[in-house]
This record gives structure tokens, C-alpha cells and sequence, in this order.
């Protein structure tokens, strides 16, 4: 087991129209691997856990990068880097959660590289996986963090089947609680999901945490005007406060009639393979004030339903302390 | 005592280069024809090389050789090979190397060779060793029994492996923190234990648990050597130009006198680099093998495996206290986890407790158990800072049954210039930790802090004080001093430099004793061709007390020279001389004498002593030659450090932190910082406060963030880079950190100095683990580090049963 840090021998492209992209993505099919920022990418190629034979670098298409308004909402490149999400003007006022989310993301030389199709499309950072363990995810036929003894204090303690990695991405809450849109383009066409559709987990596809496919390309994500500038929150948990994942996070969306909220997204991160909409709390606010109290009566229904694992308990006080919070910080 | 530069800021010479980016490392070195080698290592924990069959790789285009432990000599385990011979003993070991026209080729070509393995039992876990019927980490055994006197930190343990089991019951007590009643391979005692308990009000005990932690050097052990005439230059990340340099001459089977040792600047060592290292042997033997220039680049990942780590310790402890907060007896147990090379650190553990607690009788049980983990070696206060972390809640935990404030329980026990130390209580050379806890609370408002509310909202406020304590000098070392012809002071020095700059601090005990001006002084070091004296590591806390000694003794036998000189050529004795303005004179007429550098002209004339010609008998045969290569060239002033001695020179501090838990996410936010350290004078001020400052910020990492984690099912480490081990960031520790000494000198050390490299990371994760327990109600973790997943199942009483004892499972 050689200590790989140096880029095996691939093919490298470097198309500047999408289209141009797309034909090269359904050509080389899966011998082809999509480049954005690289932060997801580089990782498994240098450790050759992952290999491809093509790299299609997405940089230098102009049209996939920035940020514009539409006649509802806001359409975002899928290669606009997290440092301008996080500190967009337009974001920032209008949906706020999501430049939070962004601007949590690693570090800001990960954010000034990584970008928005990257974080919501990277893979589960399992370490067993990412090891290159011959586990489910990896096409073998077993889990070695769902055992007695295995080391999975940073795992899903929702929506296991065979595969119990969680959701990595701190974007992808706020996505799901805007209603956004994910644009996804091939050589066939164009087709527009839901981002609370187009996160899977291992239940629906054990190979994939999207529902991207082999030849196509996620461009852009489109955001609704719903939510604009209803009332946001965003916090993330993790060991460190810059340069880590989640231990837990959660991004909510209400929109309230004086104090009372109307409507509510409520989303969690890293507790399940995709981002978490915490439904029942979500039906449980509704016509409520945000205050302590309905903070409190809340107790633990966002973790009800819960399965831990031998080191990740802790997630499900996490958890419900961080809606608690998102209604009443103390 | 008023100095000219000691005490003083100043710009060290290496300074500007890592400002500019120009500092050269090891792998910034190239040489015509360089090729580079990379590492094929073992991808399971325990296991026998059957076969090994390069050929494919050797048949590659750009592919040059590679070196196997057939290529070199014979090492028998538990010595840590510098490749893997019959037996791999963990995850990462090297097995061979390849040589390529680039790393590209070099890394495409491991692909291609196939080792075959059988795979053996292993063990991460040194209980699951320990018990009965469990595996052994070699064939041998799973315990170390020394055979030699164990030596300082940075010698490796010399001993054997033999099978030393427990009965199951007495593994089971200890893992539920009872007194077990094993076998021990290690310990000591002084005192009537049994006694001195008898006459205790209050006994505590406790279990413990520390993790091991890898060490994260911003630069890893890159390597590069090349041949020339049977002589081997090799650029090396190192802690020494001195120290290391026997070591690795024996691993390429040639004398040191052929060994050009280059080491400009070296990011970070700890200890990890205070000695030769196996990748070093590798390169340099690979290097003459294919008599090519080699460079052997350490990935991240391998550093981690290579790099050597700190043990972890599983342990009990029973503490007793009479007379209102003396502490009378501590009784001790210690199973540490030695990985392959069965490093350990317990008896420094037990030091640190009987220097800072000052014990009336103290025993220490131990034995160091082999397990299939990376490699241990020497960390930053190794077996004192981890004691450190884990015996500062249980001390507040006495101190608070005997209902003595913590501060005052410290401070009752402090050491004094005359207590005893260690197992045999020998002497310190001096010590005022007393008065160091004073400054300290003073500083940190101790009293106010204790007496504020804790809770805030779903926050909670901790206090904590805590004490780091390493040796910090050694004795008997060289200095080498010489004044050119042009008056130009070149002080030359082994001492390494990993960017503490206490090879350049050191420097100026010649300034001062010469009461020349720094700007006519120059540090030579860096290559062994520079002609460099027998120095320490820096390492060990001691460069301070260890080298401003042997400056001060050469640049005194400068000055004797230069006065012998003097009164030759205007009369009088030698006595009748003085220096000043980097001139010799008579002291009752100035105007007979002559500048420094006209002095050297006339040494050079002089010839036998006064320029390197002759030397004195006693200095070490690397200073020696150092001398020989510079006889002619001006006067030399050389001398053996035989300056009186008494005992251990001291580093001690004392760390006072308030922190914020949040008790809804488990987060802890530092707040605010004070540490004081007893070093004696500060020679360096800056160089103090980055020590104090980065000692600081590790011991809040290794308190609350650093992790270790081994897979039990398959040996896999699950944190080899720097994202996972989860290093403190700069959000993770406070902007401003206070710092200060007692400042009363050290009377054993001319300049007064004594080191804190070391003891500024103890007594950080000492006071951390006081405010955490602080900050919940006294409750112990009785492990380290505590993590926010750990406050957080305390706090919703997510109730497992009692946990048992285990390492890298937080």
C-alpha cells in the first residue's frame, strides 16, 4: 500500500463551451471524471482509491460561473466558488442561509477553490471508503462502519441500508430548505430536479450520492423566490471551526406572520446520507411563535426515529438542541 | 545583572528567509542526475513477507533500481528497521524503495511490484495484548523488557520482546479503573508508600487514558544524498547537525568523518527528528547503491507512519494528602502503548508528578506493550505532558476533598531549589514555581475568575490551572568560537534549527562575554563541512541551559587567548588585561592593546592552541575535527562545557485558561490564557513568547481537538493527514495569549537561562482538562482528549455503563 500523492497518468480536457463538455461526457462515459475546484476530486486520484482515464476540467466554460437574478429567483453557476457565494450581495439579502452555509464550508482557500456544483456533488467522506475499502459503497459487499467496533463517529444516525455515511455537504441543507432547483444538462437535453431529489441516499443508489449520470453535468441551480428573505438559520457543528465537515448541521427557513412562523424548511446535515428534512418539525411549528417555548415542547422529535451506531450517539442531542436553537437560542 | 544582548529582542539570521520564502528544506535541494525514490509499504498491520517480485517495475522505462532489506544490514526487532525484513509490524512500514527518472515513474512503478504476504494476528489496543490469549504484536512477544539503562528521550530503548500475559480478571480491572495486579516489566520506588498513606486524610483514586498522537511537522522527512569521492552529502530534515550525525554514519556503514550532514532549516521536529531515523538509511544506502543523487520525498501519509508518535497511556493512580494539602504518596500504574517500537514514556510520567507534586513516596508500575500502530518515539514533553492532561482534574479532584483552593494546593506542593526530583531525588539546579503560580493567579486574576457566575444560558464557564514540567539542560557538550583576521566573531553550532531560534539565542552568551556588537557576529552552522562543534539536539527543552554553557565556555577561552596574547605583546599578566570595544588592552593604559581582529592575525602567527593547531583533550572527536579543519584561520576559543552542575535544570510552567462550554453542541471556545513559566532570565523575549504561544495552542489541541483512531478490525489508522488528526486552528484558540516568566536566573547557567520549549504544552492541556472537569461540576473524563461528542453524550446522560479503559476510541 504505497503512501500515493502524485496524479496517476490520464487524459486531460479542457473544453471552454458546455457543449463541447457534454460531448465529451458521453463519450468517454465512465472513463471520464468531472473536474470542478478539484477539493473532492484530487483526493481520490493522488490516492488512487478512485481512478479515471479522462479528466474533463469544467474550468474554463465562462458560462457555467456566476450568479444572476431571473424573473423568480436566482440562477447560480454550477462552478461560482463558495467565496462568492458566501459573499454575494444578492445572497446574502435575500437568501442568507445558503451565503451562511457557504461561508462554513472548509476554509477560505477551499471555498476560493471549491465550488457550489462541487460541495453539493462531492462524495461521502467515510473514511473506510475513502480508504478504498472494498465496502457496499465501493461495489463490495459489506460496511465496516456499521459493527460493533467500527469507528463511525462521524456517521448517519438516519436512513442506513448497508451504507451508513452521512452527508458532507453544508450547502446542501440550505439548498433543500430554498426549494432549489438543480439544472442538469446532457447531450439529450436539459432536466430540472428538485435538490431534495437530487440527493440520494444509499437506500435509492448505494453507488451515488446524486442522481447525476454518467454523461451528464450539473450547471447551475436555480433558487425560487419561496423563501426570499424569510427568516434564516444556519449553524454547523464540527471539531474544528474552519477546515472541517459537519458533525451536525442544520439550515431552516420560516416565514412569519408577525411572530408567528407560517411556514418552515427545516434541514439537517450529516445525519443521513442526503440532507435531512426534518418534516415533523416542520408540521410541529407551524402556527407557532418562535420562542422558547415552542423551542422546548419540541423535545426530541427531530431525532425521533434515530438508529446510532457504537460512537455516534451524541448526533441525536446534537441534533435537537441545534432546531431547539434555530427557534430560541437561549 | 545587566546585560549587553542576553534579554534583548533580535532579528535571528534565518529570519528573512522564511519571511521571503527563500529558507531552503531538504527537498528544495536538486542535484545533477538526481533521481526519486518512493516507498512501497506495508498495507496490513501484522504480517510475513513471503516474496517480493519487482521485476516488472525494473523493466519500466525511467525505472533505475530498488532497495530492499536484502541491500542492507541485518536489524532485529524491536530495533525500528529502516525496511522491513521477515515481518511487517504496521500499516505504512517501508518495504522497499524505487528509484526513478521522476516521482511520476517512481510512483507508476510501486504498481507494479507484488509483494505476497500471510497475514498474522495484530493488536491496536495494548490490553487486548495484555489479556490472556491475546495476539502479540511480533512473533516474539507483545512486551518490552529492557536491557540497557534506559536513556534520554531521544535514545532509543534498547531491550527485548518476550510474552508477558494477565490473568483475564486483572485486565478486566484495570479497564474498569481498578488497581490491577499484573505482571510489570518497569518501575521504581521511593519512600514507605504504605506509610506515608497510613498518614493521609484524603486518597483519590482515578483511571486514566491518553491517546497517542502523531507528530505533524509542517515538513516531512524528505531526505536527499549524493556520493562523492566515498564522502556522503545528505540534506536531511533534522533536529541536530551534531547529534544525528553518528547515527546515520553507522546506517550507510561509514565513519563520520565521511558524512557532509546539511540542514539549513528543518519545519518542525518535536522530537520526531532529535536522532538518525530509518527513511535517512534508506536514501543514503539507495543513493550509493545506484551512485545517482537520491532524493526520497515523505508524503504526508507517510510521515504519519514514519514519523514516530507519541505513546498513549492507560493507567491508575492513587494519590494521598496529609496536613491540609501535602501530598504524601502516589502510587502509579502505566500500561502504555509502544506501538512496533515499544517507546515508552512512563517513567517521565512518574517524573513529572514527583517534580511538581513532590511526593513523600511514589512508586511507579509499568510495562510498555507492543501493538501493530505506527511507530512511537519522543513528542514534545514526552510522558510528562500527557500526564500533564490527565492527572490535572484528578488533582483538583484531591484538592478539592481536602477543600484547598487549586492554586494554593499547587503552590503548597511546588519544588524549591533544594527538593529532590524523580525516583532517585536528585537535585534540581534551582527552581521557583512557587513564585511563578503566584505571578501566574496574579496575572489571570485567579480569585475573580473563580468567584464569577458559570452558567450562561445553555453556556458554561470553566476555570483551570494546570502544570507543565520537562528537564530542561543537559551538561558536558562543545563550543567553538573563532575571530578572523578581520575581527569578524564566527560562532559555529551543531544545535539545529527547527525555527525556536535558540541556536541564535544561544549565540549571544558569546556576544555577551566578548561585549562585541551582534552586528560583527556571525553563526556558522548548518553543514557539517562548516566545521560544527559536538552540540545537542534542539530538542529536550535544554538548548538554552545547554548551549549559552558551552558559548559561555569558548568565548571565556577567547577571552583568556586574547589576553595571553595581549600581555605577550605589551607585558604584564594576563590579569592585567581587560576587553571592550572588540579590543584587548591593558586595564591601566587602553592605549596599549590591540582590535580582535589583530589578536587573531597574531594567534594565526602563534599557531599550537591559540589557533586550532592544539586542543584540549576532552572535547568530543566531532569537535575535534571541527577544530582541525579550522586551524589556521584565526583564534580559536574551544572548550568542553565543565562549568559546575547540580542535578536537573528545571522547565517549569504553570497555565491558567477560562473557557466557555456550550453545553448544546459540546464546543469549547478558549477564552482567555495566562501562563508563567519558571525558566530563569529570558535570553530571547520573542523567542520566549513563541515558545510559551505554540506550546499554548498544542496543548489546547491535545486537550480537546488532536485524534487517533485506530480501526480495531482491521489495524487501519483512520487519521494519516492533517484534516484528520483535527489540529487546533486559528479559529480554535484565542487571538491573544498572555505570557510571562518569574525571571529569577537560574544560578547553574552563566546567563541565567533555562529552557520551556516543552513544558509550555503541558501545562496548557493540564489547565484545559482542570477547566473542563471545572466547567461540568468536577466531573471526570478520565481521558484525553475530550472531544465535543463526549460532552455532549455527559450532558444528555447518554448512559453506555461504565466504559472501559481503551485507547483511540473517542
Amino acid at each position: 500500500m504505497p503512501s500515493h500523492d502524485v496524479m496517476p497518468d490520464m487524459e486531460l480536457y479542457q473544453p471552454v463551451q458546455v457543449e463541447d463538455a457534454l460531448a465529451l461526457a458521453a463519450r468517454l462515459g465512465e472513463r471520464g471524471w468531472l473536474l470542478g475546484g478539484g477539493q473532492d476530486t484530487y483526493g481520490w486520484l493522488k490516492d488512487r482509491a478512485k481512478r479515471a482515464e479522462a479528466l474533463i476540467d469544467l474550468n474554463g466554460i465562462a458560462a457555467l460561473r456566476g450568479i444572476s437574478e431571473t424573473a423568480d429567483g436566482i440562477e447560480i453557476g454550477a462552478l461560482t466558488s463558495l467565496t462568492e457565494i458566501a459573499t454575494s450581495p444578492l445572497i446574502n439579502q435575500r437568501y442568507g442561509v445558503l451565503a451562511a452555509a457557504a461561508g462554513r464550508v472548509a476554509s477560505p482557500q477551499i471555498r476560493n477553490a471549491g465550488t457550489l456544483g462541487g460541495n453539493v456533488s462531492q462524495d461521502v467522506r467515510c473514511w473506510y471508503y475513502r480508504r478504498g475499502l472494498d465496502c457496499y459503497r465501493a461495489g463490495g459487499n459489506l460496511c465496516y462502519a456499521d459493527t460493533p467496533e467500527g469507528m463511525n463517529r462521524e456517521h448517519a444516525i438516519f436512513g442506513q441500508s448497508r451504507c451508513v455515511a452521512a452527508s458532507p455537504s453544508d450547502t446542501a441543507p440550505a439548498l433543500v430548505a430554498l426549494d432549489a432547483s438543480m439544472v442538469i444538462r446532457s447531450e439529450n437535453g436539459e432536466r430540472v430536479m428538485p435538490a431534495a431529489d437530487y440527493f440520494v441516499g444509499p437506500a435509492i443508489d448505494i453507488r451515488n450520492t446524486t442522481a447525476l449520470r454518467t454523461g451528464e453535468i450539473l450547471t447551475a441551480v436555480r433558487i425560487p423566490s419561496t423563501w426570499a428573505n424569510a427568516s434564516f438559520y444556519f449553524e454547523k457543528v464540527a471539531d474544528r471551526n474552519v477546515w472541517d465537515f459537519a458533525l451536525v448541521s442544520i439550515a431552516v427557513a420560516m416565514k412569519l406572520n408577525g411572530d408567528t412562523i407560517s411556514d418552515s424548511r427545516f434541514v439537517a446535515g450529516a445525519v443521513e446520507c442526503k440532507p435531512r428534512r426534518l418534516l415533523d418539525v416542520e408540521a410541529a411549528v407551524r402556527g407557532k411563535p418562535r420562542d422558547a417555548a415552542t423551542a422546548q415542547s419540541l423535545g426530541d422529535l427531530a431525532s425521533r426515529g434515530a438508529r446510532t451506531l457504537a460512537h455516534n450517539q451524541y448526533k441525536v442531542p446534537l441534533l435537537n438542541n441545534l432546531v431547539r436553537r434555530a427557534l430560541h437560542i437561549a | 545583572m545587566t546585560f549587553m544582548h542576553i534579554g534583548k529582542d533580535f532579528t535571528p539570521p534565518d529570519v528573512e528567509g522564511k519571511v521571503t520564502g527563500d529558507a531552503k528544506y531538504a527537498e528544495d535541494f536538486r542535484r545533477e542526475g538526481m533521481v526519486f525514490a518512493r516507498l512501497l509499504t506495508s498495507p496490513m498491520p501484522s504480517g510475513r513477507i513471503v516474496s517480493i517480485d519487482a521485476s516488472a517495475a525494473l523493466r519500466m522505462d525511467g525505472v533505475l533500481g530498488i532497495i530492499t532489506a536484502d541491500d542492507l544490514p541485518p536489524s532485529a526487532p524491536p530495533a525500528n528497521p529502516m525496511l522491513a525484513s521477515e515481518y511487517v509490524t504496521y500499516i505504512g512500514q517501508p518495504i522497499l524503495a524505487v528509484a526513478a527518472i521522476s516521482e511520476h515513474v517512481a510512483e507508476n512503478a510501486l504498481e507494479q511490484i507484488k509483494v505476497q504476504f500471510e497475514r498474522r494476528d495484530f493488536v491496536v489496543d495494548p490490553l487486548d495484548s495484555l489479556i490472556e490469549g491475546g495476539p502479540d504484536a511480533y512473533p516474539e512477544g507483545n512486551a518490552m523488557v529492557l536491557t540497557a539503562p534506559e536513556g534520554d528521550e531521544n535514545t532509543a530503548l534498547v531491550g527485548r520482546i518476550q510474552p508477558v500475559k494477565w490473568p483475564a480478571a486483572e485486565v478486566e480491572k484495570l479497564r474498569m479503573g481498578k488497581e490491577p495486579n499484573g505482571k510489570f516489566t518497569a518501575g521504581w520506588e521511593y519512600g514507605d508508600l504504605d506509610a506515608q498513606f497510613a498518614q493521609c486524610d484524603v486518597i483519590v483514586e482515578e483511571s486514566f487514558v491518553t491517546a497517542g498522537y502523531p507528530h505533524q511537522c509542517m515538513e516531512p522527512r524528505t531526505s536527499m544524498v549524493y556520493w562523492e569521492n566515498g564522502k556522503c552529502y545528505f540534506h536531511a530534515s533534522t533536529q541536530s547537525q551534531s547529534s544525528v550525525n553518528n547515527g546515520l554514519a553507522a546506517m550507510l556503514g561509514i565513519g563520520p568523518e565521511n558524512l557532509c550532514l546539511i540542514n539549513e532549516n528543518t519545519g518542525g521536529g518535536f522530537g520526531s527528528k532529535g536522532t538518525s531515523y530509518p527513511s535517512m538509511g534508506i536514501a543514503g544506502n539507495l543513493s550509493r547503491l545506484l551512485n545517482r543523487p537520491v532524493q526520497l520525498r515523505i508524503t504526508r501519509e507517510e510521515e504519519f507512519y514514519i514519523g514516530v508518535g507519541r505513546p498513549g497511556m492507560q493507567g491508575w493512580i492513587k494519590i494521598g494528602v496529609k496536613d491540609g494539602g501535602k501530598v504524601a504518596a502516589v502510587d502509579l500504574v502505566i500500561v502504555s502503548d509502544g506501538g512496533p517500537t515499544g517507546q515508552n514514556s512512563a517513567s517521565s510520567s512518574a517524573g513529572h508528578i514527583s517534580v511538581l507534586y513532590q511526593p513523600d513516596a511514589m512508586r511507579l508500575r509499568n510495562i510498555p506493550i507492543f501493538t501493530n500502530t505506527a511507530p512511537r518515539g519522543a513528542q514534545r514533553g514526552p510522558g510528562q505532558n500527557e500526564m500533564a492532561a490527565a492527572l490535572a482534574p484528578i488533582m483538583d479532584k484531591v484538592a478539592k476533598q481536602v477543600g484547598i483552593d487549586r492554586v494554593a494546593f499547587r503552590k503548597m506542593n511546588a519544588a524549591n531549589s533544594d527538593s529532590g526530583i524523580y525516583e532517585d531525588q536528585s537535585p534540581v539546579t534551582s527552581a521557583f514555581m512557587a513564585e511563578a503560580i503566584e505571578k501566574g493567579a496574579q496575572m489571570f486574576d485567579w480569585q475573580a475568575k473563580i468567584s464569577q457566575p458559570r452558567r450562561r444560558g445553555n453556556k458554561v464557564i470553566g476555570i483551570g490551572v494546570g502544570q507543565g514540567y520537562h528537564g530542561a539542560g543537559g551538561y558536558g557538550y562543545d563550543g567553538l568560537v573563532r575571530i578572523a583576521p578581520s575581527g569578524r566573531v564566527y560562532i559555529h553550532s551543531g544545535v539545529g534549527n527547527l525555527g525556536t531560534y535558540s541556536f541564535a539565542a544561544t549565540s549571544r552568551a558569546v556576544a555577551e562575554v566578548l561585549q562585541c556588537s551582534w552586528d560583527n557576529c556571525e553563526i556558522v552552522r548548518a553543514r557539517t563541512d562548516r566545521h560544527l562543534p559536538h552540540s545537542s539536539t534542539q530538542g529536550g527543552s535544554n538548548t538554552i541551559f545547554t548551549h549559552s554553557r558551552t558559548n559561555y565556555v569558548a568565548a571565556m577561552d577567547v577571552v583568556t587567548k586574547l589576553k595571553e596574547i595581549a600581555a605577550a605583546e605589551f607585558g604584564g599578566a594576563v590579569d592585567d588585561y581587560s576587553i571592550g570595544e572588540e579590543r584587548v588592552f591593558l586595564t591601566s593604559d587602553p592605549a596599549k592593546g590591540m582590535s580582535y581582529g589583530a589578536a587573531a592575525q597574531k594567534a594565526i602567527e602563534l599557531g599550537g592552541r591559540y589557533s586550532g593547531g592544539e586542543y584540549p583533550d576532552d572535547i568530543d572527536p566531532i569537535t575535534q575535527r571541527a577544530v582541525a579543519g579550522l586551524a589556521g584561520t584565526g583564534l580559536i576559543g574551544v572548550a568542553k562545557d565543565n562549568l559546575p552542575r547540580k542535578g536537573t535544570p528545571p522547565g517549569e510552567i504553570v497555565g491558567f485558561v477560562e473557557i466557555e462550554i456550550d453545553l448544546d453542541t459540546g464546543k469549547i471556545a478558549v477564552l482567555d490564557y495566562v501562563a508563567v513559566a519558571d525558566c530563569g532570565t529570558v535570553m530571547h523575549p520573542k523567542g520566549f513568547s513563541q515558545q510559551m504561544n505554540g506550546g499554548g495552542v498544542w496543548g489546547i489541541g491535545m486537550a480537546a481537538y488532536e485524534r487517533h483512531v485506530y480501526d480495531p478490525q482491521n489495524g487501519l489508522p483512520a487519521n494519516v493527514g492533517l484534516y484528520q488528526s483535527k489540529l487546533p486552528t486559528m479559529l480554535d484558540v484565542p487571538a491573544t495569549m498572555a505570557n510571562a516568566a518569574a525571571d529569577i536566573p537560574d544560578p547553574f547557567n552563566p546567563m541565567g537561562g533555562r529552557g520551556i520549549g516543552e513544558p509550555s504544552q503541558g501545562c496548557a492541556v493540564a489547565a484545559m482538562t482542570s477547566a473542563i472537569a471545572d466547567a461540568l461540576e468536577g466531573h471526570l473524563f478520565n481521558r484525553v482528549p475530550v472531544t465535543a461528542d463526549m460532552i455532549l453524550n455527559h450532558v444528555a446522560q447518554n448512559d453506555f455503563g461504565p466504559r472501559p479503559l481503551k485507547l483511540n476510541t473517542f
